[in-house]
């Protein structure tokens, strides 16, 4: 008896400190954002005691959805929000404000044995909607192409999709990997595959392509000539106030942006 | 009253169980039913091509129902006759202390983390099999019914072995001395009186693998083709759900696709554990 006292009195005043120091932000989404959230909240919160952020990730949808219901202070999201998302959002009576943090180069990754070096947008539609089969005729052996793509949900794909297939389907022979670094793994260990990753995910295990002859670089995506970029968000409940916007200013001033560069991922700007 | 209290925690607890079960059975068709106000079952369960992000979406499912059959059906026909043989040898030829070793080790394999198993068909045995066969990709169907197969050895063959066990000594004795081997009264007596039991544990082990997602998510290559050669990569229904939950918009028709995806999974180990348990009762009419 006296030793449940003692827990509930013990839960009473944790709660109760917590109360105190208040502020507590909770950011759900993305799993392409997520390394650079969880920096970014390391580091934020080392520099603001008292604060604590708490990150998960589960996809974009899930952290879009999480907004919606109230569940969650920030959304990370590799995608914007969509027309729907947008409706029950609305419907719900909240509004998810968006914040691009940071940009995203996607590269089309190979095998390091590959002598391929440069591919045009139009032979990757054709690879990746299942015209060209061989590596022949991009200017490789004669060996068939093992095509991997993303599953149809990750913000990864649909930027592909948009920029790369546009109208095209993807063939559905093509591989379909469920995450980032599942693609890494399948490029590498396999000579005849073809795929695309974010630019943070990418080293030595695979090599990435030049597109239309340009270079996939923090530099080349921020001043647009590379072809294959997008923007990377955070969406908040509202327009953020106190604690939430205090980190959003972090996030979007010099030091949350080179948090963004150490990750991997393009910031928004040069910085000096 | 002392003696009723026990009986009482049992019933509440039990009676909180099933209506969880019942809970969950509801929101799965709740969330899953919606998918039908845009597509027709007809396209559902027939159409052949899984565009579910496109705008309308495209949901047919009958590559992932195709490759979910195909890879359980596969992983069984690897595994279930290397499990039986497993079972025989430790019930009926295996000295006491190896069967005293052997019974629990294969009880352990049993709680075998699938990630690790689905890491290993993914970093080691794809690149082994697209080098040595030079295959296109060595995540396929093959490699993810391998990966299955392992999973779901230790669970038959330790079913299978207690079935074995459970067939009265008095059976083998009077084979014995009817003047039969061991191999015949294995094969003639042992073998046909615990059937029944090593069928629901074949059907068992079809179940496991049937439900298993980590391993074919991450070995069995994602593309939703039906299959035409062992060598084609599959994505199954589990292995859909997992990939594209995460992502999908909550409330569209894909996310209701994917949930009527689990339905469709439910009805079929449903099927398979009635098939087992109607199975079992047969044998026990037959004693």
């Amino acid at each position: 008896m006296r030793k449940t006292a003692a827990v509930l009195a013990g839960i009473a005043i944790l709660s109760l400190s917590g109360m105190a120091f208040g502020a507590e932000i909770v950011m759900n989404g993305s799993t392409t954002v997520l390394p650079i959230a969880q920096a970014a909240a390391e580091k934020y919160m080392a520099a603001n005691e008292g604060v604590k952020i708490s990150v998960s990730g589960g996809g974009s949808g899930n952290g879009i959805k999480a907004i919606i219901d109230g569940t969650t202070h920030i959304a990370n999201s590799s995608r914007f929000i969509k027309q729907d998302e947008v409706k029950a959002a609305v419907e719900k009576g909240t509004y998810p404000v968006p914040f691009a943090v940071a940009m995203d180069a996607l590269l089309p990754i190979v095998h390091p044995d590959n002598p391929v070096k440069d591919l045009s947008i139009d032979q990757l539609q054709a690879i990746y909607s299942g015209k060209i089969t061989s590596w022949k005729d991009v200017g490789g052996e004669d060996k068939p192409i093992a095509v991997v793509g993303r599953d149809t949900s990750s913000g990864t794909y649909e930027t592909w999709q948009e920029i790369i297939l546009k109208k095209e389907r993807v063939s559905p022979r093509a591989l379909i990997v469920a995450s980032s670094g599942a693609m890494l793994t399948t490029v590498a260990k396999n000579k005849y595959a073809i795929g695309y990753d974010g630019i943070g995910y990418i080293n030595d295990t695979v090599k990435p392509l030049m597109v239309n002859g340009k270079k996939g670089s923090a530099e080349t995506a921020l001043d647009g000539s590379y072809p294959i970029a997008r923007f990377l968000y955070m969406f908040t409940k509202g327009w953020p106030t106190g604690e939430i916007m205090k980190f959003m200013n972090y996030m979007l001033g010099d030091e949350g942006q080179k948090v963004v560069a150490s990750t991997g991922f393009v910031p928004l700007r040069i910085l000096k | 009253m002392k003696d009723r209290l026990p009986g009482a925690i049992v019933k509440g607890i039990s009676s909180a169980g099933i209506l969880v079960m019942l809970f969950i059975l509801y929101f799965l068709f709740r969330e899953g039913l919606p998918v039908l106000r845009s597509v027709t079952l007809n396209e559902l369960f027939g159409g052949d091509l899984w565009y579910p992000a496109e705008n309308p979406p495209v949901l047919g499912m009958f590559p992932l129902i195709a490759a979910t059959l195909a890879v359980t059906g596969l992983s069984c026909l690897l595994a279930v006759p290397f499990s039986l043989l497993i079972a025989v040898f430790v019930s009926e030829t295996a000295p006491r202390p190896i069967r005293e070793l052997l019974k629990p080790i294969l009880e352990l394999l049993g709680f075998f983390p699938s990630i690790v198993l689905g890491f290993i068909g993914m970093v080691v045995l794809a690149p082994w099999l697209q080098e040595t066969f030079d295959m296109l990709s060595g995540l396929n169907l093959f490699n993810a019914s391998l990966l299955l197969g392992i999973l779901t050895v230790p669970v038959v063959s330790c079913l299978a072995e207690e079935a074995l066990g459970a067939v009265p000594q008095d059976l083998r004795d009077a084979s014995y001395a009817l003047g039969a081997t061991r191999w015949e009264t294995t094969r003639k007596v042992v073998i046909p009186s615990a059937l029944p039991g090593i069928l629901s544990a074949s059907l068992l082990g079809i179940m496991r693998a049937m439900g298993e997602t980590m391993v074919v998510l991450m070995a069995a290559g994602g593309a939703a083709i039906i299959p035409l050669s062992v060598f084609d990569p599959v994505r199954p229904l589990t292995s859909t759900i997992a990939a594209e939950m995460g992502e999908t918009p909550v409330g569209s028709p894909h996310y209701a696709a994917l949930f009527f995806g689990g339905v469709i999974l439910l009805v079929m180990t449903l099927t398979v554990n009635l098939l087992s348990a109607w199975v079992e009762k047969k044998g026990k009419m037959v004693r």
